[in-house]
């Protein structure tokens, strides 16, 4: 897919909550073996932090990289599975902390963790249209896993946020992008449900790998491309192992995605993990290199984008802090503290 | 309620850019905003927002808050001298109490304030924490290669994409 008039990202910021909690301290707490823990550790949010509060402070950097009024971002979405309210936007306050309202359209996206890139693909599409002149599209989740459940060791926190624009002046200006989606449902929560359902090893083969793999080899090839034209690659990352193995199944090296790779340090940070680690992937770019990222969100879908970047990135990245100056912030916590921070005690 | 809900919309500008007012006949600076310049007691007050930095002026550590702040608690309540001048009262947030100090450089960050009950409404605003970083100079530094090392590979228990 691509606009008919070229588009881009014209700023991008990232957040992440400073506390962090070891997968080995969860492990200590269930009894579990160390061996084979999916990350290192994980972002934890702190008791005044959520969605909204982490996709403002996202946002903010990203406008500080822009540097454009406020006022002529057309569209305020949010994508994420942990919005704060089950009935009220976050998208409205987004947009009124950081002074695009009112003339703005705003809503809440949900794909689980592909909910950001959905927003972001939506976007391009508003822009290159000639709907609206900038959109603001982000990717954020505290996501909850239940105590002891595989999922607890990675559940991460962060956000990511991407104002996009014209062509001319973007960053990164987006090549071509596809979208693919079966339902698959490997993973999901029913309403009133405080943490999720899904289908262990199923969520892998089926789910993960095949609508990954396969978006990435249909937008190479609809690129007439591989690997190989690519300089960075940044993909989904619900632990370390998987990313790695997608990328190599596609051809992609360890250095590639190295500096995309976030979630041993940060855990999965769901709709904000491949937007992470875009934004800290463009914290390291060069101009003219190509960067392709695929998402996964389960139900199941991927999004893969293919970016180029220009020579503004150079000066703009100076402008905010960058991914890492938030990953390498950490409070490491217990697994009481943890406790107590993610709301894991019920007192009555 | 809804007068709660009714006070806090009308105080969102205030809350979330941090806007106060600056005197149209003396350029005086008041934060939050009020009807009447405190200097020159003109009525022409602009709005006017704050960048959010500063540093702190005083502070305290709260242990036993009041009514809807329990679950925060301690937390640290600082008078912030902001760089344009006023004082703003405000909670600390990312650090712990103990390595607050006077002069500490702080800036504004948009937090959840507090949460109206289980049914009600969530309360966002102003607090002030030490900056982030300053940005980078733009180059790739060696240890964001060397920091994605893969993890332990042995006896991998089952792995959930979602
Ligand atoms: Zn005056």
């Amino acid at each position: 897919m691509k606009p008919n008039r070229p588009v881009g990202i014209v700023g991008y910021g990232a957040y992440v909550p400073r506390f962090r909690i070891k997968a080995a301290e969860i492990a200590r707490v269930w009894g579990a073996g160390e061996g084979g823990l999916p990350i290192e550790e994980k972002a934890v949010s702190g008791l005044d932090e959520d969605v909204i509060s982490m996709s403002i402070e996202a946002a903010r950097n990203a406008l500080r990289r822009a540097q454009i009024d406020p006022q002529e971002i057309g569209a305020v979405w949010v994508g994420s599975e942990s919005h704060p309210y089950a009935v009220k936007p976050s998208s409205t306050l987004v947009a009124e902390a950081i002074e695009a309202t009112p003339l703005v359209s705003a809503a809440d996206w949900q794909f689980a963790c592909k909910a950001g890139t959905e927003a972001m693909q939506a976007a391009f599409g508003y822009i290159g249209s000639g709907m609206v002149h900038y959109a603001l599209a982000i990717g954020a989740d505290t996501a909850q896993g239940r105590p002891g459940d595989a999922l607890e060791y990675t559940t991460g926190a962060g956000a990511a946020a991407f104002i996009l624009g014209p062509g001319e002046e973007s960053l990164a200006v987006l090549e071509e992008s596809l979208s693919y989606v079966t339902d698959t449902p490997d993973f999901f929560r029913r309403p009133y449900m405080h943490y999720p359902e899904h289908g262990n090893r199923f969520t892998g083969d089926p789910a993960y790998f095949h609508h990954s793999v396969t978006a990435g080899q249909k937008l190479l090839e609809q690129l007439g491309r591989t690997a190989k034209d690519y300089t960075w690659a940044v993909f989904h990352q619900p632990n370390v192992k998987f990313p790695s193995k997608a990328a190599q199944m596609l051809g992609f090296s360890p250095e590639q995605i190295a500096p995309g790779l976030l979630v041993g340090q940060i855990g999965n940070t769901y709709a904000g993990a491949s937007p992470i680690g875009l934004t800290a992937t463009l914290d390291v770019a060069q101009p003219g290199d190509r960067i392709f990222m695929v998402s996964f969100g389960s139900g199941a879908g991927s999004d893969a984008l293919s970016l180029q970047v220009t020579d503004a990135i150079v000066e703009r990245r100076k402008r905010a802090a960058p991914t890492l100056a938030y990953v390498k912030r950490r409070e490491e916590v217990d697994y009481a503290t943890y406790a107590r921070l993610r709301g894991k005690l019920q007192m009555a | 309620m809804p007068m709660e809900l009714a006070r806090n919309w009308r105080l969102r500008r205030q809350r979330l850019s941090l806007e106060g007012a600056q005197c149209a006949a003396c350029g005086h600076l008041v934060f939050p905003t009020r009807p009447v310049c405190p200097k020159c007691r003109s009525r022409q007050l602009q709005p006017y927002r704050f960048s959010g930095r500063g540093e702190v002026y005083s502070f305290s550590t709260v242990y036993e808050p009041p009514a809807g702040f329990e679950g925060y608690a301690p937390y640290t309540v600082a008078q912030v001298r902001l760089a344009e001048g006023p004082l703003v009262t405000a909670q600390l947030t990312d650090v712990d109490a103990d390595s607050v100090y006077i002069g500490m450089k702080v800036e504004m960050v948009t937090r959840k304030l507090f949460e109206d009950g289980e049914n009600g409404l969530l309360v966002y605003g102003y607090k002030f924490r030490p900056p982030v970083m300053a940005p980078t100079n733009g180059h790739v530094s060696a240890d964001v290669l060397a920091h994605t090392e893969p993890q332990h590979e042995a006896q991998a228990p089952v792995l959930v994409a979602n």
